[in-house]
């Protein structure tokens, strides 16, 4: 097996690890390398053309392979090595780094830092468990996404949506412009986990029917999708006999929320939370194990790809201090939350300066407020109008309250 | 006096407006914006309400390019933008910000490419 030898090696060129290439170029490191499966760098946002992205980074308004492109072309302008169709399948806690592509082979990589910049693959329907048939014409909805807009294909032409996210929204504007007909978007809970403005722009513009607290409880059809039944349901998610009723369709999207890709980050024995089903990180996205980064959707499921593009600068300038020896862990501060707040990133604190927590809340909140506490002394209360776990929120760590606290715990927790 | 809830789509922060109305129809107030964008967004929203269209082009060689509308488009014109983005051909090799098509569906507006091909 060929072997070589780098100071940085990224897994993944989506949008996260083409941010944290660049930015540890610019904190002047040379040798890296960006590794990535599909035919082109980009990451999903290739196949995403719809508008949106980029007013928090750029300020306009810009499509995702607009967005992809910018960044791709900062990678290319600094020539940064990268590698297309190459598929990493195994990471060790050592950092060796094996990988496989037609042109190399099997070849492995000794690196001196990591970066994981994998993203995140759907929910597919076998993990949801829907009674019924298996016909063809049920896809997820970012599958959906890739035949319409990269290959110009359509999936069928009546539609039935299961999941409110924002690529459900999102593919059920995308099918509509293409001449299809979206019966309904079924959503699980009683609100949408996707954008308000998408719900607008996507769902109210052409009457399509949001049905929140329903799902979809049988499917039908033999070679192809006929028809779906739909329920209401009731608190506790359970279908409520008597509210059935059987939509014809020949296409059903599921829109069911996004995993992480994480297996190789779980093979090379990185810890891993729970709730987020990314590595347990520190403010400079270091894993447990020394020398591991992470960054993007691998790390926790973001909305915006602007706060990708942020974390993933984080990683990569860590990154960098790290391989220089210049990473300071002064203090160990573990963030705690109370189960409203679902998680935060970082989880751990390991520096004695202000850091920004991104957390996300379990159901939808009016007029609370955010506390943060270090045992009884409350450091910080934030009033809010409006939280919904479809929206990341961020509050800020002080540096004087960590440099005091050394170590233990601090705590974030919503209250009326 | 008559009032309009709209959400706001300007950007993914998405606030919910209301907007009140005179006896003859005018606007006289915009409420729940964070931002000056908002007013704009509404005043537009219920005068002569605009949106951004994407979609594909399939090219000469067979594959497809991502688009969009340069500018917003009147929202009553969606579909007819969409029928002719679906009758358009770009060619085989295409660059982010071509032009695909100059005026589409006599809006005044160039539908542009948004990949490179
Ligand atoms: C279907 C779908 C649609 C989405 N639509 C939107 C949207 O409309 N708007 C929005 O703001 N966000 C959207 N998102 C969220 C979006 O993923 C993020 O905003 C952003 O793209 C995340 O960037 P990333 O680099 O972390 O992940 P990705 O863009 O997913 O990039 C990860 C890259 O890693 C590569 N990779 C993974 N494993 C390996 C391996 N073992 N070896 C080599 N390469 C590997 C993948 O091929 C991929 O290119 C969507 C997500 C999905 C899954």
């Amino acid at each position: 097996m060929k072997q070589i030898e780098k100071e940085l090696v990224i897994i993944g060129g989506g949008p996260a690890g083409l941010a944290a290439a660049v930015a540890a170029y610019d904190k002047g490191l040379r040798d890296i390398l960006i590794l990535e499966r599909d035919v082109a760098l980009g990451g999903i946002l290739r196949q995403c053309i719809h508008n949106g992205f980029g007013l928090h980074r750029f300020g306009e308004e810009l499509t995702g392979p607009e967005y992809a492109a910018r960044y791709e072309q900062q990678v290319k302008e600094r020539g940064i090595p990268y590698m297309t169709e190459t598929m990493v399948t195994e990471l060790r806690a050592d950092r060796t780094v094996v990988a496989r592509s037609a042109a190399m082979g099997i070849f492995e990589i000794k690196a001196g830092a990591v970066i994981l910049a994998m993203g995140c693959r759907e929910r597919p329907k076998g993990a949801l468990g829907i009674a019924g048939t298996r016909p063809a014409g049920i896809y997820t909805a970012g599958t959906a996404q890739k035949f319409v807009n990269m290959k110009g294909m359509m999936p069928g032409k009546e539609v039935v949506i299961l999941g409110s996210g924002d690529i459900g929204l999102i593919m059920a504007r995308r099918m509509t412009l293409e001449g299809a007909r979206v019966k309904a978007v079924c959503e699980l809970m009683p609100y949408s986990g996707g954008l308000a403005r998408n719900i607008e722009q996507c769902l109210n513009d052409f009457d399509i029917p949001l049905l929140l607290s329903h799902t979809v409880i049988d499917i039908h059809g033999k070679e192809r999708l006929e028809a779906v039944t739909i329920a209401k349901v009731d608190e506790r998610r359970r279908p409520i006999p008597g509210t059935e009723q059987t939509i014809p369709c020949d296409t059903l999207l599921l829109s069911c929320g996004l995993i992480p890709e994480n297996e190789l980050t779980a093979q090379a024995g990185v810890p891993m939370d729970r709730i987020t089903n990314g590595a347990l990180v520190d403010g400079d996205r270091q894993t447990e194990i020394p020398g591991v980064f992470a960054c993007g959707n691998v790390l926790h499921v973001h909305d915006l790809v602007d706060y990708v593009s942020e974390e993933a600068a984080i990683a990569g300038e860590a990154a960098v201090r790290f391989l220089r020896g210049e990473s300071k862990k002064s203090i160990l501060v573990s963030v705690k939350t109370d189960g409203k707040v679902r998680y935060t990133v970082p989880q751990i604190l390991t520096e004695a300066k202000d850091t920004r927590l991104y957390f996300r809340v379990s159901d939808v909140f009016r007029g609370k407020k955010i506390v943060l506490k270090a045992g009884d002394r409350v450091l910080l209360e934030k009033k809010t109008v409006k939280l919904a776990p479809g929206e990341m929120e961020t509050v800020t760590v002080k540096a004087e309250w960590l440099s005091e606290l050394a170590e233990g715990e601090i705590s974030i927790s919503l209250s009326d | 006096m008559k009032e309009r809830n709209l959400t706001c789509i300007v950007c993914p922060r998405g606030c919910a407006l209301t907007v009140r109305f005179d006896g003859a129809g005018k606007i006289t107030s915009v409420e729940g914006n964070a931002c000056k964008r908002g007013v704009v967004y509404a005043e537009k929203e219920c005068t002569h309400p605009e949106r951004t269209v994407t979609s594909t082009v399939r090219t000469e060689g067979g594959a497809v390019v991502a688009v969009k509308t340069a500018t917003t488009v009147p929202k009553e014109k969606v579909f007819a933008v969409m029928k002719e983005i679906n009758a358009a051909r770009a060619p085989r090799s295409v660059s982010i910000g071509d032009v695909i098509i100059e005026n589409v569906a006599g809006t005044g507006v160039a539908v542009v490419a948004t990949a490179n091909i």
